[in-house]
């Protein structure tokens, strides 16, 4: 089914139709109408599920971290200062190996206080343990939800997820969406049959205490189940186009790149905007192309060199700064690069903070600043973009 | 692709008019947006939302700047925001009002429509809420969107009598501005 709806409503009917067994969310904005929607599904009886009413945001996940151990299939989304609530808890569940699926909507941390989207609050929590995948348009994150539980829940990777979508860009938008077939979907993500469970009856402990001589094998195992998600993050998207014909391209996708020079990198909701962006720019000769992250974490390193080998600059544009050191993307393309063959220009453009509005004269102004780099090298290597002057 | 800028003040419905013309153009078989300026609103305070129309999916996220329709809710929020910035001058501006569009001195080359949608909602609805009835001015003057749609629209939100109502002032607003 095909209609416009409002992408919240939209994310609460991909929730309902993955099935989970509990659910604990705790409203904030931009946030809330997700929460809205889910608990109208729980109390109209259109989702049988164990919907937890919470005080917070910690004890959200925390009681995900029980019920997921327990054996369901657990769903929560937060935002921001939710997210930053949750911080300690992250940690545990993916320490535990919990397949806790989130919908994480992007929005700004304070101080100061900002309701409005970037993506400074999920960059914050790259560290966590949680795969984070980066929804362009609402359906997008609609198509995200089901594959999310399918990856997580694999018993090669039991890691937990992230949707990110950007707050208000796509949890407010109105725009056509097709509705996930519930049917297919139970075709799609099989129920969760986790090998370990807590069980009274055959007694185990889950994020036990581990002395120096165990804790270094948990992280090592954690790592490596996040490097295996990256195969298994394609091979679902594959898997979902077979079943539901949209797909996404995996861990990225690379748009315009054949012939491009300057070649920009980013993720989320701006995407759409540097898609069109582009297309004027080709019209008008401008040889320039984007690779999307879709996977931020596990980091596609060997996607991304394939797909940005042959451009002779890269602009990476993120919304976050990391206070200190640059922005966190660009640190981390840069780093992918250091040890290959690669020595294409990095430049970095932190944008969009707290809300900032990007249009296509701004993606054109860096596109402009990008060509300036593969003439006369690098000026700037990192800028955050759009300073006010007179409000300093 | 056809880009709509709406003004209003918080509690006017703004945004749910710019949603039921996303959701009239998409009844009308094309590709549409609809998404609020996301502020901190408060009732009464100036307010946006915008839309956008077109024939290919809709990929573009930013706020609108070169509208090619402005409306505009409440009169008075010409004393207060720049509503014509970077309107199109082949575009047109609906505006509430109960005076000539001439007398309103606005700057821009654009069409200014005047439409008295305050009376035509206190007459049809019984409150002053004028967002339905902006719609079917928009409608009536622009064509951007199929009357048929936006009844559809609005009797997907509005139920019963009330949507029978609004049904009726976007009638009277749509015939009003057509010419």
């Amino acid at each position: 089914m095909r209609k416009v709806v409002e992408g919240s409503y939209a994310i609460a009917d991909a929730v309902r139709c993955c099935s989970p067994d509990v659910i604990s969310v705790y409203p904030i904005t931009p946030q809330t109408h997700i929460v809205e929607h889910i608990s109208q599904f729980v109390a109209e009886g259109k989702l049988d599920c164990e919907y937890i009413n919470v005080e917070s945001e910690f004890s959200s996940l925390s009681s995900l971290i029980g019920a997921s151990a327990a054996g369901a299939r657990t769903y929560t989304s937060t935002t921001s200062q939710g997210l930053a609530l949750m911080f300690e808890v992250l940690f545990n569940a993916s320490g535990m190996r919990l397949p806790i699926v989130m919908t994480t909507v992007n929005r700004a941390l304070s101080a100061p206080l900002s309701i409005w989207n970037d993506q400074q609050d999920a960059m914050a929590a790259r560290e966590a343990g949680w795969i984070q995948i980066y929804a362009e348009n609402v359906q997008e994150a609609i198509d995200l939800t089901p594959q999310l539980f399918k990856i997580s829940e694999d018993p090669k990777i039991l890691t937990p997820s992230m949707a990110c979508m950007d707050g208000f860009i796509l949890t407010h938008v109105y725009e056509p969406v097709e509705f996930l077939d519930e049917s297919k979907v139970k075709e799609f993500l099989p129920p969760y049959r986790p090998e370990y469970v807590l069980d009274p009856k055959n007694p185990k402990t889950f994020g036990a205490f581990a002395d120096p001589s165990w804790f270094t094998e948990f992280k090592y195992q954690q790592y490596r189940a996040m490097e295996r998600s990256l195969k298994k993050i394609e091979e679902v998207s594959k898997e979902f186009e077979e079943v539901f014909g949209r797909g996404y391209g995996g861990l990225i996708e690379a748009y315009s790149m054949d012939d491009a020079q300057v070649a920009l990198v980013t993720m989320g909701s701006l995407v759409g905007t540097v898609k069109e962006a582009i297309d004027d720019l080709r019209r008008e000769g401008v040889k320039v192309g984007l690779v999307k992250i879709r996977s931020y974490r596990p980091f596609p390193e060997e996607a991304l060199k394939r797909a940005l080998k042959d451009a002779n600059v890269i602009a990476v544009i993120e919304k976050d700064v990391s206070m200190g050191y640059e922005s966190a993307l660009l640190t981390d393309l840069k780093g992918a690069f250091y040890n290959s063959p690669i020595r294409t220009p990095i430049i970095g453009f932190a944008v969009g903070l707290g809300g900032r509005d990007i249009g296509i004269k701004q993606i054109r102004e860096i596109v402009e600043k990008a060509s300036k780099v593969s003439d006369a090298g690098i000026e700037d290597e990192f800028e955050i973009f759009d300073v006010k002057p007179e409000c300093l | 692709m056809k880009e709509i800028r709406f003004h209003g003040r918080g509690g006017q419905g703004a945004v749910t008019a710019a949603e039921l013309i996303a959701i009239a153009a998409f009844e009308d078989e094309k590709y549409s947006q609809a998404f609020p300026a996301f502020g901190v609103e408060r009732r009464g305070a100036p307010v946006m939302a915008f839309a956008r129309i077109a024939d290919e999916p809709i990929r573009i996220r930013s706020q609108i700047y070169e509208p090619d329709y402005v409306i505009v809710q409440d009169v008075t929020l010409l004393d207060v925001v720049d509503v014509t910035s970077g309107l199109k001058p082949e575009g047109k501006i609906i505006i509430n009002t109960d005076r000539e569009a001439k007398d309103l001195k606005l700057q821009t080359e654009a069409k200014v429509i005047a439409i008295d949608a305050t009376r035509i909602a206190l007459e049809k609805l019984g409150r002053p809420i004028v967002n339905t009835t902006m719609l079917g001015a928009f409608c009536g003057a622009t064509g951007e969107v199929s009357l048929d749609s936006v009844n559809k629209a609005i009797l997907s939100r509005f139920s019963g009598a009330l949507g029978e109502k609004n049904l009726a002032a976007i009638k009277t607003a749509y015939e009003g501005v057509r010419l």
